[in-house]
């Protein structure tokens, strides 16, 4: 085929472009940004080096180091949370029971909301005077909750607020578990295996690729949490959520300090890539391909 | 495999319950917009409103002009689809069915875009487009998806192209057929579905997007559905008959693309874990 390269540039021009003008660029421009005092309504800007990473990690700034913390508080709640639930879910759905395609829909219809709507109905759902959730507490004579409105629950909080929106990642393990061919569970049971050994010794073997899937974008999705902080609690109360973007995003736009929120910015890009890469690296030894590829 | 008629029930009864509490906040917030404050703080909770106050929602919806703002996001959506199907599917198509040198390398830089959180890029963009006059305007939050359409797009095009057999571009080249022949009269009339996929994720993904408006658009009148819906629960905060009728008026359309596009959803996220 000739002039493959001519035609090839030609069709994925648009994409390479968008690429360099709205990633690489401002990739770049973040982290030279990143490197200055800039801030919108200062007259002068200047190149201060690395001060603004100094500034971060000296402990000078308390909201960083409390942001940090509360993001990788919900981080840890909520990615092993959004797995388990997820999983067990597809699967119950994976059964070859009566209305599964309704029940499906279902699941799955909660994580189109939009976010302001879903805030906005949580908000009423947790409300602890007059919610559904603390009515139907008291009513089974249980102990309730100020939920977003309390310091120590206000995190676990926020991650039940997202767990309504798992849909889309029980469906891509639904995907990953109508993969497992059917004759390796007939061998577990010629073997006399019940359901639990076929559950350790097939189900889970087979999905952990689905399940390195699901657990990567959980981890990039939940560090960047944005719409709950804003929506949700305003980073209160007493900053017990003040999630990173959330702090980032109030830094850059409210307090117009741009160079710094952009070294903000960058901290989170580097701690992401190191989850991810974590990730990466023990997949070795847990995530099991079929025929030997590797991911 | 064939549970046991005990594992049966046991998960039967376990699926019901959850798909129950998955549902339970969509019927307190229907059940929310159609109440007077009286009977929505009725101790314990009432399920029926009694009579229905379908006027609600022509009070949620006048007391902001979420008529404007409905058309605001209605022009977005329509301005970021029309794009990204097009330019995605162009793109896509180089990448999976035009053999040219550098092409793996080039898709794994653009890929790699994905894992850069929108944080990072956020400031610049915004300044960039700023300095070109046009902070409080659509085209931060539209030309974008004229540039590829996003690579995730990108991605689950290719993803379909690479299944279509080679042999319908080879008979076509030999006939004397240029790439953008068998672009649009092989490829894309086979990829209905698939386009319609991305259709529907780029419908919801902008319908639903509150960080770019939220940026980009500081006048009340340009505002979006979300962005009015923020604004009025800042305003009416304990109007919760108000704030559900919004709340309900904002997510039924999702719902309905949803429902009639319901087959092609689980297809095209199936696509995407399947092969990633």
């Amino acid at each position: 085929m000739r002039k493959g390269l001519f035609y090839g540039l030609l069709f994925t021009s648009p994409a390479i472009l968008g690429f360099v003008l709205f990633t690489l660029g401002p990739m770049v421009a973040s982290l030279a940004l990143s490197l200055t005092d800039y801030n919108v309504f200062k007259e002068q800007t200047s190149f201060v080096g690395l001060t603004n990473y100094a500034k971060l990690f000296s402990g000078e700034d308390e909201l960083f180091y409390q942001s940090l913390g509360v993001t990788f508080y919900f981080v840890a709640l909520r990615v092993p949370a959004v797995i388990v639930i997820s999983f067990v879910v597809a699967l119950l759905l994976n059964m070859n029971v009566k209305g599964r395609a309704f029940f499906r829909t279902i699941i799955y219809l909660p994580s189109i909301v939009p976010a302001v709507a879903s805030a906005m109905i949580w908000m009423w759902l947790l409300n602890p005077d007059l919610g559904l959730i603390n009515s139907a507490l008291r009513w089974l004579h249980l102990p309730t909750s100020n939920w977003l409105y309390s310091e120590g629950s206000v995190i676990p909080s926020v991650v039940l607020t997202t767990l309504w929106g798992i849909g889309g990642t029980v469906i891509i393990f639904l995907a990953g578990l109508s993969g497992i061919p059917k004759p390796y569970y007939e061998a577990i049971e010629v073997d006399g295996g019940g359901w639990y050994s076929k559950l350790r010794h097939i189900t889970i073997p087979m999905v952990t690729p689905t399940i390195f899937f699901n657990t990567v974008m959980a981890i990039i999705g939940s560090f960047q949490v944005f719409n709950e902080a804003y929506i949700l609690t305003q980073g209160g109360p007493n900053n017990r959520s003040l999630f990173y973007v959330f702090y980032l995003w109030r830094t850059a736009f409210r307090d117009t300090e741009m160079g710094y929120a952009s070294a903000l910015a960058w901290v989170l890009f580097v701690i992401i890539l190191f989850f991810t890469y974590i990730v990466f690296r023990t997949s070795k030894s847990w995530v099991y391909y079929e025929g030997g590829e590797r991911a | 495999m064939r549970p046991s008629k005990l594992a049966l029930t046991a998960g039967y009864t376990a699926l019901i319950l959850i798909s129950a509490l998955f549902v339970i906040p969509f019927v307190w917030l229907l059940r929310s917009s159609l109440m007077d404050l009286s009977q929505i703080f009725t101790m314990p909770p009432e399920w029926i409103p009694k009579p229905f106050h379908w006027d609600n929602f022509r009070r949620a919806l006048t007391t902001l002009p979420f008529g404007t703002f409905f058309t605001n996001t209605f022009v977005i959506v329509i301005g970021v689809l029309v794009g990204t199907v097009a330019t995605s599917s162009i793109a896509a198509f180089g990448f999976a069915r035009i053999p040219w040198r550098g092409r793996e390398a080039v898709f794994a830089v653009l890929m790699s875009g994905m894992m850069l959180p929108a944080a990072v890029t956020m400031i610049p963009s915004f300044l960039g487009w700023k300095a070109l006059g046009f902070y409080d305007t659509y085209y931060p939050l539209i030309v974008p998806a004229y540039f590829g359409g996003g690579i995730f797009n990108i991605f689950l095009l290719r993803q379909f192209y690479l299944t279509i057999p080679r042999d319908f571009d080879e008979a076509a080249f030999v006939d004397g057929a240029t790439y953008f022949q068998i672009y649009a009269r092989i490829i894309l009339p086979l990829s209905r579905s698939v386009l319609i996929v991305v259709a529907l994720f780029s419908f919801l993904g902008t319908w639903n997007d509150f960080m770019g408006p939220l940026i980009y658009l500081k006048s009340d009148r340009l505002f979006t559905l979300a962005l009015g819906l923020q604004m009025f629960q800042g305003t009416y905060s304990a109007q919760w008959d108000l704030l559900m009728a919004a709340s309900a008026a904002v997510v039924l359309p999702c719902v309905v693309v949803f429902l009639i596009g319901q087959r092609y959803f689980l297809e095209g996220i199936t696509l995407t874990g399947l092969k990633g």
